[in-house]
């Protein structure tokens, strides 16, 4: 499998191009939205900054939104190429392995029994939940006999979200105010996070895609086969689980950050396939470029769907996404 | 002796297991007392048989009232419900030949509470009064089971709808209708997205003899088809070419089990709402007992269905009182593990 882009010339042009890209779409998403701003209107929010409403809503709005949805873009597509390389799982991603709904668990859970208000606490208790939940996923579907088969996984996963889920739904049942804090965060959005939360988990985040970028020498040699890949010199004990790691950073950070944002994860390294095919050491950053670009796009749109109101992005990424996600089951990789 | 009892006539035949009769009967008796014992235990302790007098009629006129007119519908409701789900869960289960489907897997229930909960915030205004009659939740919700359905085997057909594209193409669905769920949600006002989250777990807390008298003619409807379905959807189990060679017409048959499912998880989900997992291991416990042959799976799943949910709800009025946990917490909670265990076991 070559992908359309031959050659690694044109492949590090289209990356470059791809960077151009991203920068434009955090540009686009700064400037469009219910208030009317202008490009000049932004630079100067910055460089001469007046009090008026719309520099406010630039600095504290429009341009954390814009960096929170690429950082969540770009490690949701990297959190995907990992899980689908590492589970050989084509449908494999944060939201099919019940991560999503782990963390919202804990968040409400926390909200509700621990007395947690601020979104700095959010973070963090999600963040552990997320480890779980996958962890929890990842034991289920690889334990008993067989193996981790692609099916099992995501069954184990469909389970976990829906155990999680109705155990949230409980809580949130009896409590309304926790509902009313937490109901935009389980939708999955960018809005209204600060900066500050994201240099927070920005450490973990780039830790995780470096080390991702490092390590697709080895998923190119694992993507062979275990055998393979243990008589080509690989320690795969190891290498499974620093990947698995690396998972459970960009997802738990992510999701932390967005909240469970859907389908970025299994669409985004599917398409970098198509582009540069099978090599691991061009899908990595290929997807980490197409999961940001795509966020970000899908952001500006939940802003015009139901206009003055904003939708949250998952709702948005997830219309999006179902229709590709049934176009890859129908395309019959799980024919058994 | 002989192990069965054979009855046949024109256009159906039964062989009726002993053993199977004899289960279900025990069956019965336990779904009995549970009911019995759900209507006695809450805020006011009303002893067995205190129970039974307040049922034929007499005895105390303060126990009278709250059995009938609050405790007997509730739990009626709970049974029905629960042994909806289960049913729906057999069929389904025998249609595709995967012991892994039930409606809340793939999608159906989903379906429906995105209908429901589309109808509760777009149809009220700004002091969150209704502007229809809260009676055509259910008809919503109904719909939008419905609908999902379709769409699922639609989406699933490609040469034949094999199970596993099915659960596959059925969990991508649930995701894209939880989405838009929780949108419908944020567009409503807080008091409405609460209320539809109580109704989302599954609940039969305020339920009075309205809603049994809407949910039991689906439910009664629905049995004499399954009787005269039965037979051949044991033949389905052995394949499409089998079922085919027996003169029977897969498609259409398998379509009228779809609808017959979907009417009977439709209607339970639309009244007691979207009561997790009874529909996924009432026929499992019910296969563990009767064997897989469908004459006697379906009372069973129907019969341990029922009892779940009024256990469930049992223990949701109980355990955290004064606090009622919705019932389908508990059906969760307990369903969740089971289903993980068979997970281990059919490897």
């Amino acid at each position: 499998m070559n992908g359309i882009l031959h050659g690694s010339k044109i492949r590090t042009a289209a990356l470059i191009l791809g960077i151009i890209l991203s920068f434009v779409v955090m540009v686009l998403s700064v400037v469009l939205g219910y208030t009317d701003t202008s490009l000049s209107m932004a630079i100067e929010a910055y460089t001469a900054f007046n009090g008026s409403n719309e520099h406010l809503i630039i600095q504290l709005s429009r341009v954390p939104r814009a960096l929170v949805g690429m950082a969540v873009g770009i490690s949701l597509g990297i959190a995907g190429v990992l899980m689908q390389a590492l589970t050989r799982n084509p449908i494999a991603s944060p939201d099919i392995f019940g991560v999503n709904a782990g963390a919202g668990f804990f968040i409400v859970f926390g909200v509700t029994f621990l007395g947690i208000t601020s979104i700095q606490q959010f973070m963090w208790i999600g963040f552990l939940g997320a480890a779980v939940a996958s962890g929890l996923a990842y034991a289920l579907g690889s334990a008993g006999r067989g193996g981790l088969t692609p099916v099992k996984l995501t069954l184990a996963g469909a389970v976990m979200a829906a155990l999680f889920s109705s155990l949230t739904q409980g809580m949130l049942v009896t409590n309304e105010k926790a509902l009313d804090e937490v109901l935009f965060w389980l939708a999955g959005s960018v809005e209204g996070r600060k900066l500050s939360m994201l240099a927070a988990v920005m450490p973990a985040l780039l830790l995780a895609w470096i080390v991702s970028l490092l390590l697709s020498r080895q998923l190119n040699a694992f993507a062979l086969g275990e055998d393979v890949a243990v008589s080509l010199g690989q320690k795969t004990v190891i290498f499974k689980f620093v990947a698995a790691l690396m998972v459970v950073l960009l997802a738990g950070g992510s999701v932390a950050i967005a909240g469970p944002i859907s389908f970025i994860g299994i669409v985004v390294p599917h398409f970098a396939r198509y582009l540069v095919g099978s090599d691991h050491r061009w899908i990595v950053p290929f997807s980490a470029l197409t999961g940001g670009i795509m966020l970000v796009l899908a952001d500006i749109g939940a802003r015009y769907i139901i206009m003055p109101e904003e939708a949250p992005v998952g709702v948005v990424t997830a219309l999006l996404g179902t229709p590709f996600f049934i176009y890859i089951v129908r395309k019959g990789i799980f024919q058994r | 002796m002989r192990k069965y009892w054979v009855i046949q006539r024109k256009s159906f035949s039964y062989l009726i297991d002993k053993k199977t009769t004899f289960a279900i009967i025990v069956l019965a008796l336990i779904a009995l007392f549970s009911m019995m014992v759900s209507i006695g235990v809450g805020e006011l302790y009303i002893p067995p048989f205190g129970v039974f007098t307040a049922l034929i009629g007499s005895g105390l006129e303060m126990n009278q009232l709250i059995i009938t007119e609050f405790r007997l519908p509730r739990v009626l409701v709970a049974f029905i419900a629960g042994a909806s789900l289960a049913l729906s869960g057999a069929i389904l289960q025998g249609v595709i030949r995967n012991p892994l489907a039930s409606p809340d897997m793939i999608g159906i229930t989903g379906g429906a509470g995105f209908a429901a909960v589309a109808f509760l915030t777009m149809f009220s205004d700004d002091s969150n009064n209704l502007l229809l009659s809260i009676n055509y939740l259910p008809l919503f919700a109904f719909v939008g089971a419905t609908s999902v359905a379709f769409l699922i085997y639609g989406l699933a057909w490609k040469d034949g709808v094999t199970p596993i594209r099915l659960i596959l193409i059925g969990i991508g669905l649930m995701a894209l209708f939880q989405a838009l769920t929780t949108l419908m949600m944020l567009m409503g006002p807080i008091y409405r997205a609460s209320q539809a989250t109580v109704w989302l777990t599954g609940t039969v807390y305020g339920t009075s003899w309205k809603e049994v008298k809407a949910m039991l003619p689906w439910f009664l409807g629905m049995l004499p088809i399954l009787i005269f379905l039965v037979r051949r959807l044991n033949i389905q189990g052995f394949g499409d070419d089998l079922t085919t060679g027996a003169g029977i017409s897969v498609h259409r048959e398998r379509f009228m089990l779809l609808m017959v499912c979907t009417a009977l998880a439709g209607s339970a989900v639309a009244f007691a709402g979207a009561m997790g997992f009874v529909g996924l291991i009432g026929p499992h416990i019910a296969r563990r007992i009767t064997g897989s042959s469908f004459g006697g799976l379906f009372p069973a799943s129907a019969l341990i269905g029922g009892i779940m949910v009024v256990l469930a709800d049992l223990a949701g009025r109980t355990l955290f009182s004064p606090l009622e946990v919705p019932a389908g917490v508990f059906t969760a909670a307990i369903g969740a593990p089971y289903f993980i265990y068979l997970l281990f076991k059919n490897q």
